[in-house]
């Protein structure tokens, strides 16, 4: 009963993000300009590292955690990045 | 997937929950993203998920593993706090960016009347106007 609960809920989740990051690509695709990509691809990112939170869930294993938190890290290097560049034109001054 | 049958269903209604809600929250920011006018109502949507959102996501996946395993588990602590520290620095970074961007091309469109040639689009509509001359 329990592994069905989990199952469904955890279906539901990811049909929920999945449709959160449709509506990031969508604005990623559309944006007037390039501030609003930017943050469209932030947005992208923390969906992606949710969902793999939960394939991490519905499979009982900890290896999709890591697979998260490196995605975490590069979504803070990568937005950083581009918002430098959208700042000054380059990326190290 | 060993333990699951003896998994307690309490826990398990906890765990739908709390990643529904996370999901649920995080889709509204995604909404609000395609929704909303200016890039600066914009730059305020995706923040539901980088708080709440993950936080409840994160909080079923610590509790499900705290339940399987039988130990409290906490690493997804440190996804949270990375998440919750980083967040505000980036978009405050891309808001002081968006807001130069905006300073320089009105300041550009004044200085040259004639070389008018790229129209903002909608995203600029809210944009202030030129405040400083000491944009280039």
């Amino acid at each position: 009963m329990s592994a069905t609960i989990i199952f469904w809920g955890v279906a539901i989740a990811q049909v929920m993000l999945a449709l959160a990051m449709a509506a990031a690509t969508w604005r990623l695709l559309r944006g007037p300009r390039a501030q609003d990509r930017v943050l469209a691809l932030d947005s992208l990112y923390l969906s992606a590292m949710l969902v793999l939170v939960t394939f991490g869930i519905r499979t009982g294993s900890t290896v999709y955690f890591e697979a998260a938190l490196v995605i975490g890290v590069v979504s803070f290097v990568g937005t950083l990045a581009l918002a430098k560049f959208l700042m000054r034109g380059e990326v190290i001054e | 997937m060993s333990g699951l049958a003896t998994f307690p269903e309490w826990a398990a209604v906890l765990v739908a929950l709390l990643v529904i809600a996370g999901a649920a929250i995080t889709l509204i920011g995604a909404i609000g993203l395609v929704r909303f006018g200016s890039f600066f109502e914009r730059v305020h949507a995706p923040t539901l998920g980088t708080s709440f959102g993950a936080a409840f996501v994160l909080l079923a996946s610590a509790v499900y593993f705290s339940v399987l395993q039988a130990r409290p588990v906490l690493h997804e602590v440190l996804i949270f706090v990375f998440i919750t520290v980083t967040t505000p620095v980036t978009l405050m970074l891309l808001a002081r960016a968006t807001l130069y961007r905006d300073r320089v091309e009105a300041a550009a469109r004044q200085r040259p009347p004639a070389a008018t040639g790229d129209s903002p689009g909608p995203g600029l509509a809210g944009a202030p106007p030129a405040e400083n001359d000491s944009a280039p």
